[in-house]
């Protein structure tokens, strides 16, 4: 039978994976690939407590973070279309206006 | 001990997680992202939580995944791809994952989470009723705000990527 720390060791894995490619990488898409990397790895952490501790919230904040993660993907390319217009590439590094 | 099917699906998701960040070609990294999320979808499925595991599937593969996907092919130019990552970045972000890894892998495996005695999994997993309920009682202004969150972030999207330009240009033309 799998143990919940199992299921936490793969969380922990996925979330580090997240965290490299939010360091490394300037495409702006695969950023948000990390982002939803990392959102997935909150989750599984969610639905993995839930079942063992038996507590039914974990799987209902778990269907909520899915349906926002969906609203803020599609803010996000939305953003990234706009970008690629005004520089013609979606490389972070390029997009200055943006800072401070 | 964990069983085949667990084994399999942890190396599928985070293998294809890998190849989604370290790809060539973008959309290459767009399908195994999608891969990544059925397996999170399929590690829902071996923790009996059908509902959510059905939600995943039709939020993150049916839709995230498309959209990504329909991103990269309007964004797909030549040149826009082959800049390379720093080297010594990459060698500090490999190692800041690595540190991230064992630095919170070391707090858990020392816990007491680790313990097998910790939770029991023997009792009845959560019913799709007991969900459905929370969220139409206690929940259900978390659910109106979710959808208007919702409502609000695809208007805002489709107000994001509407081509300004287009009517001034139409209305010169006239």
């Amino acid at each position: 039978m799998n143990q919940l720390i199992d299921f936490v060791i793969i969380s922990i894995a996925l979330f580090s994976i997240g965290i490299y490619g939010l360091v490394v990488k300037r495409n702006a898409i695969r950023m948000i690939f990390s982002i939803e990397i990392i959102a997935n790895a909150a989750n599984l952490n969610l639905v993995a407590f839930s079942r063992h501790v038996h507590n039914v919230e974990g799987q209902v904040f778990a269907l909520f973070s899915i349906a926002i993660a969906a609203a803020e993907v599609a803010v996000a390319l939305g953003i990234i279309i706009i970008a690629y217009r005004l520089y013609k590439q979606i490389d972070v590094h390029e997009f200055r206006s943006l800072k401070g | 001990m964990v069983d085949a099917y667990f084994v399999g699906v942890a190396i599928l998701t985070i293998g294809t997680s890998i190849v989604a960040l370290e790809s060539k070609e973008l959309i290459y990294g767009a399908i195994a992202l999608a891969i990544s999320m059925l397996g999170i979808a399929g590690f829902f499925l071996l923790l009996d939580a059908q509902f959510v595991a059905m939600f995943q599937i039709t939020v993150y593969v049916g839709a995230v995944a498309v959209l990504v996907i329909f991103t990269v092919m309007l964004v797909r130019t030549q040149d826009l791809f082959s800049a390379k990552d720093d080297k010594a970045r990459k060698v500090g972000g490999i190692i800041l994952a690595l540190v991230t890894m064992g630095g919170i892998g070391a707090i858990f495996i020392v816990s007491g989470i680790s313990n097998p005695m910790f939770g029991n999994l023997e009792s009845t997993p959560i019913d799709v009723k007991e969900i459905g309920k929370s969220m139409l009682t206690y929940y259900s202004p978390a659910l109106i705000v979710l959808g208007l969150t919702l409502a609000g972030a695809v208007i805002g999207a489709l107000a994001l990527a509407r081509r300004e330009g287009l009517l001034k240009e139409n209305e010169s033309t006239n």
